[in-house]
């Protein structure tokens, strides 16, 4: 004993402060607070005016290579027909894209053109994530020789070259149709997304719920379903959204080559390579497709960005 | 170091091999017979034909076929293409005119892209910054023979500053503008990379004691944020120079340049199968050799990173 004064009692505790009272209260509902981060993000996107801009693009693209007769009914007098005579003829009010080098209304010519660079892009893209989140899963969970395997592939694909690897490979095709085009960009372009998945579940497969799981008798399929994909799968679909754009660009880039999509087809690159022999005197030729192509790869990757942003705000 | 470098050539080995066996399956399977895609429509006398055949062993089954073309590459051999000219010399004259356009791009790529990225971050949120920002979303978005188009038609015949095609003013004229174009989706990319890498590291404690130590600010950026945050601008400036040699087929293409991507497009188009595997192996060779080279820059850039155990 040091004689010491005896410590004074303990003061009263002081008033509750607020975090406490709101961990004992029910929360009460605000906009924006206690929603689940997915509802968060879905918010923060819908408010910002470039998101609705590019919405609003794609939405017309997508009415555009769904509905092309009306769009073309309403913006120009296109008979159908083409006549020689017309050919290369600029802009005017009764046709506002011209013609083209067969003397075919152009504006109508380059809305049926969006057909091919939608449906591409989004069955490329939907091919490719399915594709990369089984591999993905089934790398990361199993590990060993799975995981061994399927990274040599990866890397084997990674490998090739984009437009050299689609050109091989589309040429072996007797017949580039959509299917075919299809098929090439998927087997080009699950790659990433494949590596990030697997990254994903090996940095989840350890998490104690999936341990908690596991040690209540869930089966792999179980674990992997039900536990980690949900949590795993979301940096992929955001890679997944960006890469839309990215797979519609390319699609355009193998038709302009004359790899891709053949005549009779109508699509932007075919309109493209048709073009670039005439553009320093016809500049409307190139102009028109050019235009719609880059806003519709525009729109998707401001899109992704934004979506990416929304998810992952640390990465802004 | 040694031991890193050894272990990552070796593991390069099955990935080169697996890639150069899919490439020869893929030309393999190409419809049609050569031999007859050759004579047109006039028909073949079978001796000669089967001659030919066996001359270029189309007659062997695939794996055999790889195993012989694989057994050539040993030796330095890379094939010969059907009009008899073996395949490496029908690439003197061309590889000379891609490497330059490639090394130009991936020259203009790293100081214009870096430059830019640098400028943005130190201006952040002003309008130095949302202009590099918005210029480079536009140039990811448009695609490559369009911007090529653009800078043919304005730079070129509005501007004349620059010829528009092939390759009589040589290096560097002729090149430069190929070269920017071919350059200009890497220079946007690498500017957005370094910005976001530098912003992001410009908020780290050691830049903050750095500054504390009474550092001036050009050494604190240059010697301290900026080393670090170009590790993951020289992984994509590394792999990027395969992808230019590669991705070059377009960029000669619209500007009429006479190197490998055009003549591998003519090559796929005659369907002379070991011409496209012998440049396409070349091309993989690059690409690997730049991955070999960018693991090892990133264990002299970090030496975190220096996996020699």
């Amino acid at each position: 004993m040091t004689g010491s004064p005896p410590a004074p009692p303990p003061a009263p505790a002081p008033p509750a402060p607020a975090p406490t009272r709101d961990l004992l209260l029910p929360p009460k509902r605000r906009p924006g607070r206690g929603e689940s981060p997915s509802a968060s993000a879905w918010r923060d996107l819908r408010t910002r005016p470039l998101v609705l801009a590019c919405t609003g693009v794609l939405l017309l693209m997508a009415l555009m290579a769904a509905f092309p007769k009306p769009f073309i009914a309403v913006l120009t007098h296109d008979s159908g027909r083409c006549e020689l005579s017309d050919s290369r003829v600029g802009p005017s009010l009764d046709h506002p894209f011209g013609f083209d080098l067969q003397g075919c209304d152009y504006l109508g010519q380059v809305v049926r053109g969006s057909r091919p660079s939608l449906v591409i892009g989004i069955v490329v893209t939907a091919g490719a994530l399915l594709l990369s989140v089984v591999l993905g899963l089934l790398a990361g969970f199993y590990g060993g020789w799975v995981d061994g395997l399927v990274s040599r592939v990866t890397d084997v694909f990674f490998g090739l070259p984009f437009v050299l690897g689609a050109t091989v490979v589309l040429v072996a095709f007797p017949d580039h149709g959509l299917g075919a085009m299809t098929l090439v960009l998927v087997a080009l372009g699950w790659t990433t997304m494949t590596r990030v998945m697997r990254a994903q579940v090996i940095g989840l497969k350890d998490a104690d719920y999936v341990q908690a799981a596991r040690s209540t008798g869930a089966r792999p399929l179980r674990l992997m379903t039900r536990h980690l994909l949900p949590n795993a799968v979301t940096p992929v679909v955001v890679v997944a959204m960006l890469n839309v754009g990215n797979v519609i660009s390319g699609e355009a880039t193998l038709d302009f080559l004359g790899v891709g999509l053949q005549y009779p087809a109508l699509s932007w690159g075919l309109q493209l390579n048709a073009a670039q022999a005439y553009f320093l005197d016809f500049p409307h030729l190139l102009a028109f497709p050019a235009l719609f192509l880059s806003a519709t790869v525009l729109s998707f990757i401001l899109l992704g960005d934004a979506v990416r942003d929304a998810y992952d705000p640390k990465l802004k | 170091m040694g031991r890193y470098i050894a272990r990552r050539l070796l593991y390069a080995v099955p990935v080169l091999l697996a890639t150069t066996f899919l490439i020869h399956a893929m030309v393999f399977v190409l419809p049609g017979d050569p031999i007859q895609g050759l004579a047109g429509d006039r028909p073949v006398p079978p001796a000669v034909l089967a001659e030919l055949h066996h001359r270029y062993h189309l007659d062997d089954p695939l794996v055999v076929q790889y195993a012989k073309y694989l057994g050539g590459l040993l030796t330095g051999d890379l094939g010969r293409t059907f009009t008899g000219e073996p395949v490496a010399d029908a690439l003197t004259g061309r590889w000379q005119v891609t490497l330059r356009l490639g090394l130009t791009a991936w020259f203009l790529e790293t100081v214009l892209g870096i430059a830019l990225g640098v400028w943005a971050a130190l201006r952040k949120g002003r309008w130095a910054d949302n202009a590099v920002l918005a210029g480079t979303t536009l140039v990811i978005a448009v695609p490559v023979y369009i911007v090529g188009y653009l800078a043919q038609l304005l730079l070129g015949v509005r501007l004349g500053w620059f010829p528009i095609s092939g390759t009589e003013d040589g290096w560097p004229t002729a090149y430069l503008l190929p070269g920017l174009v071919l350059a200009s989706f890497g220079v946007a990319y690498v500017a957005r990379l370094t910005r976001a890498s530098l912003l992001e590291n410009l908020r780290a404690d050691y830049v903050r004691t750095a500054g504390a130590k009474g550092l001036p600010r050009w050494r604190v950026i240059v010697r301290h944020t900026l080393r670090n945050s170009l590790i993951p601008v020289v992984t994509f400036l590394g792999v990027e120079l395969g992808s230019l040699m590669a991705g070059a087929v377009v960029t000669e293409y619209v500007f009429n340049l006479p190197g490998i991507g055009q003549q591998v497009f003519q090559a796929i188009q005659l369907r002379e199968g070991p011409t496209v595997v012998g440049i396409t192996t070349a091309l993989v060779l690059v690409y690997c050799l730049a991955n070999l080279l960018v693991d090892v820059l990133y264990g002299l850039l970090d030496p975190r990173i220096r996996h020699d155990r």
